[in-house]
């Protein structure tokens, strides 16, 4: 039983980097763009976008390329599970 | 069937009932409710651990954004943040100061003398003014020269200074060595500040004395000092005799190697350190700082004892609020795991800081970070300041971007 909680909690926890965003990313009505409702796809997509330099940004652009594939991933995975 | 039912319930019940209460629930105590403390407690309860949250104060007065105070664009009012939001979401909060810290017996000794047991606890005491790392700079003279480096009285008694000069008055500014809380605000103060000059008080000048020869975006405020303010803001570094080695105060005067410097107001940045109780318990080494394990955030000085925000050396992140909430919410992931007997997991980080050099021209400095050779270090190829040739619409949208930021952060912190 211990080790099954062990599991669910290790599951549900963040991955490296995933809560930090809220740093910036809050509530929606902000010049921030919310993340609330953003699909997995749309955050890896948004991520991916922003390290090759496809999409422009302000400061997006220098976070994304200090995270691997998998990271941003895992990231992506996580807060687009979140409500 | 159900007899059996409840001998095995009974007997799992009976098995498991005297450890679960011999250990409890991991308890988890954060000392300190600024913005590391508060992300670390509220962290910690999302992910179930139960948090207790020390804090003297009734509200915290937010240091980003107070350099607007400065200048009349906000209240300090509008920098005040309760509890309220905190205890709601289940964080008890204990309104009191640590006096002592007994990291054998896992015990914090309380200023009204009760004691507060914890299976770890979190230590966010963020900086104290160093009153002794500065010649003639005591408490007493911060009240004739402000250093307004904690947001609150100070912050207003600069303003009314402020307020007060005679068109044409000189502002002197000391900045310290590294390290120190917010490394751009003393440039964006100053820019915030020949902002207001330009328009209330146009003859006056100010003069940045340094104890550095480089700072934090230092190009982008060069830059736009010479754009927005030409020959109003001076900076004068360390190689040319900034370092301000002694202060009178009565006189408004700053001494360096090279000469002295007297001002209509005198804003004196002082050396810091870790808070009194980082001190006090131990966890700061001979720099005043307090190592930490980049990956789990605990004390290199003492167990169970994890150290966020200002008061920690973090390596390559800067001492800011971003920072602070970062770390403290990757803290409490670590904590929640090794309460769980599981090791903490990796670590990644974010820092992004915006500076304000006019209410539309905004500059930020972003950074990721991860454990490298025992310290939070700059992932390479990543991070990076605003670019110097961007046009007035980028500017405009960092200004706006760092409103949004502050906005965000204290909802998330104190919200």
């Amino acid at each position: 039983m211990i080790v099954i909680l062990a599991a669910v909690a290790a599951l549900t926890a963040p991955p490296p980097g995933a809560t930090a965003c809220s740093g910036c990313h809050g509530a929606p009505g902000s010049a921030l763009p919310s993340l609330r409702g953003k699909s997995e796809a749309d955050i890896l997509a948004a991520m991916t976008a922003f390290r090759t330099g496809a999409r422009p940004a302000t400061v997006m652009d220098r976070i994304a390329k200090g995270f691997s594939e998998d990271e941003t991933r895992a990231i992506a995975a996580w807060l687009g599970s979140r409500k | 069937m159900i007899g059996r039912r409840t001998v095995l319930a009974g007997a799992a019940a009976s098995a498991f009932a005297a450890p679960a209460l011999a250990a409890a629930k991991p308890k988890v105590v954060v000392i300190g409710g600024g913005f590391a403390g508060v992300a670390a407690a509220r962290e910690l309860q999302r992910q179930g651990v139960a948090v207790t949250l020390v804090e003297p104060n009734p509200t915290y007065i937010a240091c980003p954004f107070s350099n607007e105070v400065l200048v009349g664009l906000r209240e300090l009012s509008a920098q005040s943040f309760g509890y309220d939001a905190v205890r709601r979401q289940g964080v008890a909060i204990k309104r009191a100061s640590v006096t002592g810290v007994d990291p054998t017996a896992k015990r914090l000794t309380l200023s009204d003398g009760s004691k507060l047991n914890y299976d770890r606890a979190v230590l966010t005491p963020g900086i104290d003014i160093n009153f002794t790392g500065l010649k003639g700079y005591d408490e007493a003279a911060s009240e004739f020269l402000p250093h307004a480096w904690k947001a609150g009285p100070q912050t207003n008694l600069l303003r009314r200074q402020l307020e007060a000069m005679d068109d044409g008055g000189v502002v002197l500014i000391s900045a310290p060595a590294n390290p120190f809380r917010c490394p751009p605000g003393p440039y964006e103060r100053a820019s915030l500040i020949a902002w207001w000059l330009k328009t209330h008080k146009p003859r006056s000048k100010l003069i940045i004395l340094d104890a550095k020869d480089a700072f934090s975006k230092q190009r982008l405020f060069q830059n736009g000092w010479t754009a927005l303010y030409p020959g109003m803001v001076e900076w004068v570094g360390l190689s040319s005799g900034g370092k301000v080695i002694e202060v009178d105060a009565k006189a408004r005067t700053l001494i360096t190697d090279f000469g002295k410097h007297t001002g209509a107001v005198v804003n004196v940045i002082p050396p810091q350190r870790a808070g009194k109780i980082a001190q006090a318990a131990g966890a700061a080494d001979r720099t005043e700082w307090c190592p930490i394990d980049p990956v789990s955030f605990e004390s290199k000085l003492l167990t169970n004892i994890h150290i966020v925000g200002d008061a920690c050396i973090a390596g390559g992140m800067p001492k800011s609020a971003f920072s602070a909430n970062a770390q403290a919410k990757a803290c409490a992931t670590a904590v929640a795991a090794l309460l769980r007997g599981q090791p903490a997991p990796p670590v990644k980080l974010i820092n992004t800081c915006y500076s304000l050099m006019s209410p539309t021209y905004g500059i930020s400095v972003a950074g990721v970070y991860a454990p490298a050779n025992g310290l939070l270090t700059d992932v390479p190829n990543a991070g990076g300041t605003s670019p110097l040739d961007a046009p007035a619409a980028v500017r405009a949208s960092e200004a706006a971007y760092a409103q949004a930021w502050f906005k965000t952060i204290t909802a998330e912190t104190f919200g």
